[in-house]
């Protein structure tokens, strides 16, 4: 046992410890006792210092005293008292005791000995349904090349195989039912495909059918899909108008990038047929802001004019950005110095939002805006998303997977929308691929907000679901860092601008 | 805190959850309430008062203890050859069903005023304090 330390046997270190006689809270007393660095990540912004700590993910600005004491903690670990004296010319030593009992609460110090590993914690009853992915048909008219379902890396085999080509409307009767009997308080049915508006016509009888139940049962229930836009026809854009759903157009910038891969059979562009549907949308569709999602390759990187493109010239409310799920040796795929060109693109616009932000002007970027209202929450992951959690998807014979990307595969099915989740298989899941799991993140600082990456793009890359995507780490650790920086920068200069992430939460949980 | 400043919500709650015990200034904490003048003070096994079918019984210091236990500072002979293992201080001088060393000093040879100050250990517990080694 450590000796309790009195002014007096403070002496016998290196400093006197002035009006200090409980010692540091928390920690072990003793200026013999020597700490450590806690696991946290820092960053400046507005020329203030900030921690994100690891695995809460809390941010706190730290004032000058503890800014002093992680600089020198950086070098190595040290005894207090040495501490106490190195800093003792700029902080008295009260003060610096001080600190380092706030560091010590929030973990971003602890004692040198070595800390008990974090326990896996798993969801102890089931968490309702969120989100029900229902992709009513796997047909597409587009052959768009990196095609996660009709490409070269496809998992499930949509052109012979045994799922149906759509969604019959019994099937997506007993989807809406299912996603009812799962859901809280409201279910969000999300369409999607294939091309989702070829099967429009199962899709029409299917929102009607669920808003007819959804009010007999005295449940919510909202509606979006995903469209390549190919098939928006006046009276589809009424009914989506109408019935306000949400849309999120597939598009991946000006003629020359959306030509390069969104093709139809015949190897002829999309651009000029969706272009002018995408406008008529825009124009007509004003009950939910409508936002593209754009796929990047190794020849579409230029984010800033798809930006301008998509937002400035075509009118999308937001545009969110996502590197194309393949495996490395396809030509499409994008390398280290791809991504390194992409974060550096990412930066520049993520620069923009922020001037807009504080400017008080929406800006439509939405990847920096999903990012900064994790950030807001504080959210410490242990799977990266919501998929086979909160999240399910349906084939078009009425399995239910992991997540719409897994839809039709048997190996990560959990069970169908009849017979209902399965729950032993459910579990077995999430034990696997829990974070702790995941030996390469517990190094990681920015495990708490990626949890080891998509699963579909781990298993397109490595085979596996269970294994981090190890080749965008980097990335991921570049991002965060400048989504920290724009969210510190924001907490100090408009900080009523975060106020609208308060409730993200609170929304989330009363529709269970 | 005055040096840290909670920026997320999480932060928030991470400075809500660690939040020390309020000292007597601030009021009594919610956990100390049986005694106001010890608010704020170590109560221990005391904390909430007994229940109120037990009469209330004679106040024994949790911890402390007015007999001398070899077994620390000296062996049984009086020296340092047979000094008692961890496991077996841990067992000696418990308080009751407490099974935490509340070891005493030797008081006949290292520290013999150390209860000098305590004339009645239900009242004067406080002042003794700790020694060390010499």
């Amino acid at each position: 046992m450590r000796e309790p330390v009195s002014d007096e046997r403070a002496d016998h270190g290196v400093t006197k410890i002035a009006g200090v006689e409980a010692g540091v809270p928390g920690i072990s007393p003793g200026v013999d006792t020597v700490v450590r660095l806690g696991e946290f990540h820092t960053f400046e912004a507005a020329g203030e210092r900030f921690g994100y700590m690891v695995p809460s993910a809390a941010v706190f600005a730290f004032d000058a005293c503890a800014s002093a004491i992680v600089a020198a903690l950086g070098e190595g670990p040290r005894t207090i008292g040495d501490l106490t004296a190195a800093l003792e010319p700029r902080f008295r030593p009260d003060e610096v005791w001080d600190t380092l009992g706030e560091l010590y609460r929030v973990r971003a110090i602890a004692e040198a000995r070595a800390s008990a590993p974090l326990p896996t914690i798993l969801p102890l009853t089931v968490i309702p349904l969120q989100t029900l992915v229902v992709n009513v048909t796997n047909q597409c008219n587009l052959a768009c090349e990196y095609c996660y379902e009709y490409g070269e890396d496809k998992i499930v085999d949509t052109e012979n195989g045994q799922q149906p080509k759509f969604m019959s409307e019994e099937t997506a009767r007993e989807a809406i039912d299912f996603a009812l009997r799962e859901s809280g308080k409201t279910a969000m049915v999300t369409f999607f495909g294939g091309e989702t508006l070829m099967n429009f016509p199962v899709l029409k009888k299917t929102v009607a059918y669920a808003r007819a139940r959804a009010a007999e049962i005295g449940k919510g229930i909202d509606f979006s899909l995903t469209t390549n836009a190919t098939l928006l026809k006046p009276d589809v854009i009424d009914f989506l108008a109408e019935e306000r759903i949400g849309v999120t157009i597939s598009i991946d910038g000006p003629q020359e990038i959306q030509d390069k891969f969104r093709v139809f059979n015949n190897g002829k562009g999309s651009y000029d047929l969706v272009a002018p549907k995408i406008k008529a949308l825009l124009a007509r569709h004003k009950s939910r802001p409508i936002g593209a999602r754009v796929t990047l390759t190794r020849q579409t990187l230029d984010v800033m004019k798809i930006y301008r493109h998509l937002h400035d010239e075509m009118g999308f409310w937001e545009v969110g950005f996502a590197p194309v799920t393949t495996a490395p040796q396809r030509g499409h795929a994008i390398g280290d110095a791809g991504f390194d060109h992409l974060l550096s693109q990412f930066r520049i616009l993520a620069q923009d939002f922020l001037q807009a932000s504080l400017e008080g002007r929406h800006h439509g970027f939405s990847n920096v805006r999903e990012t900064l209202q994790e950030i807001h929450q504080g959210h410490a992951k242990a799977y990266p998303c919501g998929a086979g959690i909160g999240l399910l998807g349906v084939a078009t014979d009425g399995n239910v997977s992991l997540c719409h990307r897994f839809a039709g595969s048997e190996t990560h099915s959990f069970g169908s929308v009849t017979g209902g989740v399965d729950r032993a298989k459910q579990a077995a899941f999430l034990d696997t691929h829990h974070i702790n799991h995941k030996t390469d993140c517990q190094s990681c600082w920015a495990r708490p907000i990626c949890a080891g990456g998509c699963y579909h793009e781990a298993h397109t890359r490595y085979g596996s679901t269970t294994g981090p995507n190890l080749h965008y780490c980097e990335w991921i650790r570049g991002w965060t860092h400048t989504c920290l920086e724009i969210y510190g920068e924001l907490a100090v200069k408009n900080p009523g601008f975060l106020r609208q992430f308060d409730g993200a939460d609170d929304e989330a949980s009363q529709r269970h | 805190m005055k040096h840290l400043n909670a920026i997320n919500r999480k932060a928030a709650r991470v400075e809500e959850v660690t939040q020390p015990a309020r000292s007597s200034a601030e009021g009594p904490s919610p956990a100390v309430t049986a005694d106001p003048a010890s608010t704020g003070d170590v109560v221990a096994l005391q904390q909430g008062g007994q229940p109120p079918q037990q009469p209330e019984g004679p106040h024994i210091p949790p911890g402390c203890s007015i007999v001398f236990s070899p077994g620390w500072e000296a062996d049984r002979t009086g020296g340092t050859a047979g000094l008692c293992q961890p496991v077996e201080r841990d067992l000696f001088d418990c308080h009751m069903g407490c099974y935490w060393p509340a070891q005493v000093p030797d008081q006949l040879n290292h520290a013999p005023d150390w209860t000098a100050k305590c004339a009645a250990a239900q009242k004067d517990w406080r002042k003794i304090d700790l020694v060390f080694p010499g």
